[in-house]
């Protein structure tokens, strides 16, 4: 409850001073872009390991809602998102997995999945939307607003560029996080 | 010796309360036995085994529709509360998370006595490296999110190697925390009985108890219009014996009803009809005493052709009142009874062949069917005229019987037509041959459409096993079949990493043999050991040594602890698992490993090429289903030959005539063609009851050849006789007509077949009769 007022608060004071960008706008820019290939760099930080955890491979987005990201480094996986069927693809095994089955997990993805695809009811429906900067270089905060969520999430922030995300970092509620930095291959 | 009336019926009254004590105490039963092979080959037995015992026979699967999603789940939770506390149910899951957090804690417990990768290279140095870097590794991988928390006393991966064995299959939909189907419209439940999948009263019990609580679960949510769908082969069960039972009574009732109708009509004497009908009680009687006394049980569908045997078993009655007028019994005897002894000759040649069916049901119907043709030609021969010479005497048929003789005179046109048509129904079966026939057990299955279909949707939306590959090894204890069960899953492994197969399951994943327990837990290193090869394979590692207290400990507890055994499965829904797949039998102990198909399907060749050595014996239940049903048919056309073969010897022994043997079974022949080719315009796919149908036809047309063949060879007709022979065709289609109205498909085929076969015979008999007989 005070996390969300102090969120309020500071949504409050960040809005008047940027009253050029907003939020739908933001949208609007993403769901312009239609997708394609970009190299990742993932780095996870982990209280248990002295060192952070870093993997690395190539993401394609195509829009709305299909998402690959295949991780060449340091074990090969393919992850694929397509509509709500979450796959996992691993040393031969497949796992996938039903979303919608998930109400966690759908929340958790479905915060990349809006954002790339510039859907703010999707977003808005468990998260509460800050944003800052301008359209060149904007950064979304993303509040978990429901309880359950919030158990494993803290913060979602991303960051970008008119409509492509360069940046989404997750603060875990043990105070692990993650960063994944995108790095757009081609150019449209 | 001459014996008085009232003597001969104290005597019949014996036999028959006899045969009634027998009756009254034999078994009935209406299940699926009935189709299942008596003398099974191995894998037969097994497909049987499943059939009557295994844990899919017990499964029961049920849907709620109606209301929210969310009073949905509260219907569902509170009725998985109630059928829980019965004794009737070994499990009731509705996807509550509850329980799989009790068998994902006990996986995790066991981990070092249950995990596959542990052998004595795991734990040293290098493999601690290896496996350890593994773990760091996957969670930098989503999958890796949930194992995180356990890394400080799981750090080589144990239980993720653990669950990576299980079925990654899909898993049902869920919607407000419980199973939902694919559309989330209806909540879903998987239910397992007690009651074995044989024992049809168990099942119609369990299945009455989920139906009763679930009306009121539904009052007690509030949601009065929930509506409950529920399937398995529990129901199927049930159902198919409530419309044997239903049908057994209704089809004689309406044969019964009809036939005395016919004969009230005739006869016109209740007497007379009394008479007439005392050799089918009799020959009803007998057929259920001979087949009590020779198979213990007695199946429904065999009663249920009763109504068929009715309206053959009162031709003789009919024959021997009709044609006795004029002549008197001694008249009747020397000449129509040799002619009615030929004809049931005939009907036994045509039942008999049945007997040495592998099919219980059809040895069932052949045994009953001849014994109570038998009987009532014997009654009728030996104790009805005792019982009628007192009897008034009928009306008179002469003049009935001289313009149905007008009739057939006029019938002679219709040689040629009948014959075209003949050949041309004999060239459309021909051209159509490869269309006729129907390749499924499943055609003779009592099942209705609509379950099939309501099963078939929600066995998709509850993702249920069909257990449809399966290998099975026996051993002689629990320890020798688990330690079997290793074997062979080791050599299956190999085909799931080859991707040829997506896996399988096996009670030794949660319930090790005690020697790979053993050999496990000799694998674990000491604790100073295992710190020091920490120390040194963590040297370069992210995670450091001393963050791995719970890991030292852990060990220690496992290596101390003793081989787990079934008790401690107690309480999971791995228990379930293991008994399921490890059974004990009369003669030792079976280990079941369901397999997986991947993308493509099972390769049986290679699976048992894979198995080699292992002694387990692989099965595809779909392929013994359809090899059973192969293997019947096959032997039904044997027999059929067989049987029609033994009807033409004994017609050729009677008659000592080519010619007169030709124009006995021309017209048989063109009735089968005529038939046959008629069912199969009516969209009719013949299964092997139609065969068995064909052949009566013949074994029961016969008797009206028989007849025209006996007055031609006089160069007269008898106008009583052919009355006599057209009322009784007329019941004896009336008789196997009934059956055609049956939704159990054995009855029906039979019922189709015989019915307007047995009138074609007849009519084509009198178009086929040489000229001049009938003047």
């Amino acid at each position: 409850m005070i996390k969300r007022l102090v969120a309020a608060l500071l949504l409050c004071l960040a809005m008047p001073a940027f009253a050029d960008f907003d939020v739908a706008q933001l949208m609007n820019d993403l769901a312009k872009h239609k997708g394609g290939k970009a190299k990742f760099v993932e780095k996870k930080t982990i209280a248990m390991l002295d060192k952070p955890v870093i993997s690395s491979g190539e993401m394609t987005y195509s829009a709305p809602d299909r998402l690959e990201k295949r991780t060449l480094l340091p074990k090969p996986e393919l992850l694929t998102l397509d509509k709500d069927l979450l796959s996992i693809e691993r040393e031969k095994q497949k796992l996938t997995i039903n979303l919608n089955n998930q109400p966690e997990a759908l929340a958790f993805i479905d915060s990349i999945r809006g954002t790339l695809s510039g859907n703010r009811a999707a977003l808005e429906k468990n998260y509460g939307l800050y944003l800052s900067g301008n359209s060149n270089k904007w950064v979304l905060t993303l509040l978990p607003s429901d309880q359950k969520i919030a158990a494993l999430v803290l913060r979602i922030v991303v960051s970008g560029s008119k409509g492509q995300v360069r940046s989404i970092e997750y603060l875990q509620a043990d105070g692990d996080r993650s960063l994944l930095t995108i790095e757009p291959l081609d150019v449209k | 010796m001459k014996l008085t009336a009232g003597r001969t019926f104290l005597l019949w009254l014996l036999a028959m309360l006899a045969a009634a004590a027998i009756v009254w105490n034999s078994r009935f039963t209406a299940d699926m036995s009935f189709f299942l092979p008596a003398h099974p080959t191995a894998e037969q037995q097994v497909l049987v085994d499943q059939l009557k015992e295994g844990v899919v026979s017990r499964l029961l699967m049920v849907a709620i529709e109606g209301g929210e999603a969310s009073q949905r789940a509260q219907l569902s939770r509170d009725l998985r509360g109630q059928l829980e506390k019965l004794p009737d149910f070994v499990s009731v899951q509705n996807g509550e998370t509850g329980s799989q957090t009790v068998d994902r804690d006990f996986l995790f417990k066991h981990r070092y006595a249950l995990s596959p990768a542990i052998n004595p290279e795991r734990f040293t140095v290098d493999g601690l490296k290896v496996a350890i870097s593994d773990s760091i590794d996957l969670l930098a991988s989503p999958t890796g999110m949930m194992l995180k928390p356990l890394l400080p006393s799981d750090p080589t991966g144990e239980l993720f190697a653990l669950l990576s064995g299980l079925n990654a299959g899909i898993q049902p939909n869920s919607s407000a925390g419980v199973w939902a189907s694919r559309d989330g419209e209806r909540a879903m439940l998987l239910i397992q009985t007690k009651a074995l999948g044989s024992d049809t009263d168990g099942q119609e019990q369990a299945i009455n108890a989920i139906r009763s609580h679930f009306a009121g679960s539904a009052q007690a949510t509030g949601l009065a219009d929930a509506k409950l769908q529920l399937s398995g082969p529990g129901l199927f069960a049930v159902n198919s014996r409530a419309t044997i039972r239903d049908e057994v009574g209704r089809l004689s009732l309406i044969s019964s009803l009809a036939i005395i109708a016919v004969l009230l009509f005739v006869y016109r004497s209740f007497k007379l009809l009394a008479l007439g009908l005392l050799p089918v009680v009799s020959g009803a009687l007998a057929g259920i005493v001979a087949v009590s006394l020779v198979y213990g049980t007695v199946f429904g569908i065999t009663i249920g052709f009763g109504a068929a045997l009715i309206g053959e078993a009162v031709d003789y009655s009919i024959y021997y009142f009709v044609q006795s007028r004029h002549g008197g019994l001694d008249g009747w005897r020397t000449r129509f009874w040799p002619t009615v002894r030929l004809g049931v000759l005939t009907s036994i040649c045509g039942f008999g062949a049945l007997l040495f069916s592998g099919f219980p049901g059809l040895s069932q119907l052949g045994l009953y069917a001849l014994s109570g043709v038998l009987t009532a030609a014997l009654v009728t021969r030996f104790i009805l005229p005792q019982l009628s010479a007192t009897a008034p005497a009928m009306s008179d048929l002469v003049p009935f019987g001289q313009s149905l003789a007008a009739i057939v005179r006029a019938l002679a046109l219709f040689r040629w037509p009948v014959i075209v048509l003949a050949l041309a129904a004999a060239l459309l079966l021909f051209v159509e041959r490869d269309g006729l026939w129907n390749p499924e057990l499943s055609a003779l299955s009592p099942i209705s459409k609509a379950d099939q279909l309501t099963d078939m949707a929600l066995r998709a939306d509850i993702a249920a096993p069909d257990s449809r590959y399966l290998a099975v090894i026996n051993a002689a204890d629990r320890e020798a079949a688990l330690q079997a069960a290793e074997k062979a899953g080791a050599q299956l492994d190999l085909l799931v990493s080859a991707g040829r197969i997506a896996g399988y399951d096996s009670p030794a994943r949660f319930l090790p043999s005690a020697a790979s327990q053993e050999a496990r837990r000799n694998s674990l290193p000491g604790s100073e050991d295992l710190r020091s090869r920490l120390q040194t394979a963590l040297a370069d590692s992210p995670l450091a040594a001393n963050k791995l207290t719970p890991f030292l400990q852990d060990m220690d507890n496992a290596r101390q602890s003793a081989s787990l055994t079934r008790v401690e499965l107690n309480g999971t829904s791995l228990a379930l698992a293991v008994d399921a797949l490890l059974l004990q039998q009369s003669n030792g102990w079976s280990v079941l490993l369901p397999l997986r198909p991947g993308e493509q399907d099972i390769d049986a060749a290679e699976v048992r090429t894979a198995l080699a050595g292992s002694g387990a014996l692989f099965i595809d239940m779909k392929v013994e289903f359809d090899k059973l049903y192969n293997d019947y048919l096959h032997e039904a056309m044997l027999l059929s030959l067989a049987g029609l073969l033994a009807i033409v010897a004994l017609l050729a022994a009677s008659l000592r005539s080519p010619r007169r043997l030709a124009a006995v079974l021309l017209p048989l022949i063109l009735s089968v063609l005529l038939v046959v080719a008629a069912l199969h315009l009516l969209g009719e796919r013949l299964h092997l009851l139609h065969l068995i149908g064909m052949l009566l036809i013949v074994a029961v047309g016969s008797n009206y050849g028989l007849f025209f063949d006996h007055a031609s060879e006089q160069g007269h007709f008898d106008p009583e006789t052919l009355a006599s022979m057209l009322i009784a065709n007329l019941t004896t289609a009336i008789g196997f007509g009934t059956l055609a109205l049956s939704k159990v498909p054995v009855l029906h085929a039979v019922g189709v077949t015989v019915g307007p076969g047995a009138i074609l015979a007849l009519l084509l008999s009198a178009i086929f009769v040489s000229r001049g007989t009938c003047r």
